[in-house]
């Protein structure tokens, strides 16, 4: 009977290790009295998640390097959430109750986002995402405005997201290449439901046919059945929507040889150590991204990269870049309100305009369904497509600011099959 | 033809799951630890062995014997650092030494798993595949490195058996698991038999991780569902059964790779959560247990 009983505790033990329990929060430095405190909750461990931290850091040694806001100085206080949302809503109550901070900058998971919405309405704390993708994030303050003003999107949302593979798509795949069709491959979560619907619509606008939207567990770590199924099609593109994994489907797409096109949104892959990853099998892999190595989109950006570079070794994932704008969209408000009352911070935040690192940097109004997330656009935020070409990340897309071709490995024959 | 996709994608992922598995039971077996860092060990393995080919041009060859290094390394720091002290204490009741080596290999595992998250990130990572490119299996276009896997996997297993089976040592290992202290009233050192164990564990996981990592990845995030899965796997087949375990490799790799094929990739891990759940109801002691 008690080897039944450990089987039972063992087994209660290995679900509770397979749901991932475990884990706390702890802040990384004590308070003092002068400076405006701004709290910034995110996965300390992935890389986008540390890109968050170091680039609201960057941003607030720039604007206490040219004076402050209103002469007082800002500073970062960094929680480390684990990507989890109570974790993230525990941190977000010690940082407004116990630290004090004046606004919050949190996440590139959509459901710890919407976890940490009502707790921004409920303690009237600015409070901007500088990744988190769901539309229903920006949806909430548009349908219950008073309520969740505090809450802004700091990338752009789902269905801008899938304007941005359409628009790129249309150039490159379908002008370019002469392709036809395309299958969505897309891991099951908040953000990507509203890129399917987008992509859904939008792809047969910009001349690709969708054969079917495969949606997948984020937990997959085998995805040959996934690529039969999609060779079966025999689409000329593979538009993916996947944050959650990145490293696998791209090694299985390369080992297997499948030979379509990878395209589509793959955030893992704007890393830049993506390569090392999966030693070099992104070669050919085409994504969305903020931006890449060397590219000038705003005259902001090479300095902010250079300087970042200069400081934590490394290039930026694309939410270093979008946390160092979120921390000076926010220190900009509280300079023009001349306070830290939340109320003048949102009114201000609103009114936004400032060149960013990644294009020129403002959100949606209160009549937009996705108000207070950021403006999409040729004049705003575009976003970048590029392609990993022999280690380096190569811009492809638009094609004013990126003239580069696309390469593909050999393996990949659905370019020349849609060609002839 | 998708019958024969699903057979030959389904045998390399249950070898895999065999391999990762066979240590964790014959542990159970022999030594009566459940070690619940076992999936620690396997992406300690997999991601030192990245590390070493990736940074310091190991090449996939001396990265994969330099993880599996690093997975006796990790297995013989469970053993003294976690297991030996709790096996020994003075303290701790005989009726008590279970539930504490489960807390103990929980806690350590929990420790590795941050512990790497630290080091490396939780970023995946994979190794080079030992052998690249693509051949056709009657019309099936399989990554060379899966056949490979496979069979490296059930060499690994085969030389077990043969070391059970057919070895000195292996009758010892045997005796071990059905009676102790018989063995030790023979005049057998119980400590030197459980640390020939704890080696052919680590081997044996420390294989499985870099085997892991060349074919899907390693992360330090699958640390628990790695335990998980084994744990499954071992409930299934029967606690300290070698033979139930490979079965129940079978079992579990297959009704993942069909439900992925047929049904849908989201529901993949849903098969193996149902059979834990029926077998810990219906035959507690599983397929081939003993006790």
């Amino acid at each position: 009977m008690r080897h039944r009983w450990v089987v039972r505790a063992g087994a209660g033990a290995a679900l509770a290790l397979a749901l991932g329990l475990g884990g706390g929060t702890a802040p990384a430095r004590a308070a003092g009295p002068g400076p405006i405190k701004i709290g910034v909750i995110a996965e300390e461990s992935a890389i986008v998640g540390q890109s968050i931290s170091q680039g609201a850091q960057l941003a607030a040694a720039d604007i206490n390097a040219h004076g402050g806001v209103n002469g007082r100085k800002i500073e970062i206080i960094v929680y480390d959430d684990h990507s989890s949302a109570a974790d993230a809503v525990r941190a977000f109550q010690r940082a407004a109750e116990q630290d004090h901070v004046k606004a919050v900058v949190t996440t590139f998971i959509s459901e710890v986002a919407l976890a940490v919405e009502p707790w921004a309405a409920r303690l009237h704390m600015p409070t901007i995402t500088p990744a988190a993708a769901s539309d229903l994030i920006s949806k909430q303050v548009h349908d219950n405005y008073a309520r969740f003003k505090y809450m802004f999107e700091g990338w752009l949302t789902a269905p801008d997201l899938a304007l941005a593979v359409c628009d790129s798509s249309h150039d490159l795949f379908v002008k370019q290449l002469h392709m036809k069709t395309a299958v969505i491959m897309s891991e099951d979560a908040d953000w990507t439901k509203p890129l399917d619907d987008g992509m859904k619509t939008c792809l047969p606008k910009a001349g690709l046919k969708v054969l079917d939207e495969i949606r997948f567990n984020p937990d997959t770590t085998d995805f040959t059945p996934i690529y039969n199924k999609i060779e079966a099609l025999h689409p000329d593109v593979i538009e993916t929507g996947i944050a959650h994994v990145g490293v696998q489907p791209t090694v299985q797409w390369h080992d297997q040889q499948v030979p379509i096109v990878l395209g589509g949104i793959s955030a893992q892959a704007t890393n830049p150590t993506f390569w090392k990853d999966t030693n070099g099998a992104a070669n050919g892999v085409v994504t969305q991204t903020g931006t890449v190595a060397g590219l000038a989109i705003t005259p902001e950006t090479l300095p902010v990269a250079a300087e970042f570079v200069k400081k934590y070794g490394h290039f930026p994932a694309f939410t270093g870049f979008t946390a160092y704008d979120a921390v000076r969209a926010l220190a900009g408000a509280m300079q023009r309100a001349h306070s830290t009352n939340p109320d003048k911070i949102v009114a201000q935040m609103e009114k936004t305009d400032m060149a960013g690192t990644l294009g020129h940097y403002g959100f949606y109004g209160r009549k937009s369904p996705y108000t207070h997330a950021l403006r999409y656009g040729t004049d705003w935020v575009s976003s970048v497509f590029m392609q990993w070409q022999n280690g380096k990340q190569v811009c492809i897309w638009p094609a004013k600011l990126c003239p580069n071709k696309m390469v593909f490995p050999s393996f990949v024959k659905s370019v020349h099959l849609a060609a002839k | 033809m998708l019958a024969l996709q699903i057979l030959i994608d389904g045998f390399a992922i249950s070898a895999l799951y065999g391999l990762g598995a066979v240590g964790f039971t014959l542990m159970f077996g022999v030594c009566g630890v459940l070690n619940l860092a076992h999936g620690g060990i396997m992406v300690i393995a997999g991601l030192v062995g990245w590390w070493a080919a990736a940074n310091y041009g190991a090449g996939p060859y001396g990265g994969a014997a330099i993880g599996t290094l690093a997975g006796l390394l990790a297995a013989y720091v469970t053993y003294f650092v976690v297991v030996r002290p709790i096996q020994r204490s003075r303290t701790i009741p005989r009726a008590e030494e279970e539930i504490f080596l489960l807390t103990g290999t929980l806690l350590w595992g929990i420790m590795i798993q941050v512990g790497s998250d630290y080091v490396f990130s939780n970023n995946p990572v994979t190794m080079r595949a030992m052998i690249p490119g693509v051949m056709h299996i009657a019309g099936v276009r399989t990554p060379r490195n899966e056949v490979l896997i496979g069979i490296v996997c059930w060499a690994a297993i085969g030389l077990l058996t043969l070391l059970v089976n057919r070895t000195r040592l292996g009758k010892q290992l045997l005796a071990a698991s059905i009676n102790p202290r018989g063995l030790t009233l023979l005049g057998f050192e119980l400590s030197r038999i459980y640390l020939v164990v704890w080696t052919i564990y680590g081997l044996l996981a420390g294989l499985a991780g870099v085997l892991l990592a060349s074919f899907i990845g390693v992360s330090s995030a699958n640390a628990g569902a790695l335990t998980a899965s084994a744990f499954t796997i071992v409930i299934l087949g029967g606690l300290g059964s070698v033979p139930g375990s490979l079965i129940a490799a079978y079992v579990v790799g297959y009704a993942e790779t069909i439900t992925a094929y047929l049904v849908a990739p989201t529901l993949r891990p849903i098969p193996a959560l149902l059979i834990l759940v029926v077998v810990i109801y219906v035959r507690p002691q599983g397929l081939l247990g003993r006790r």
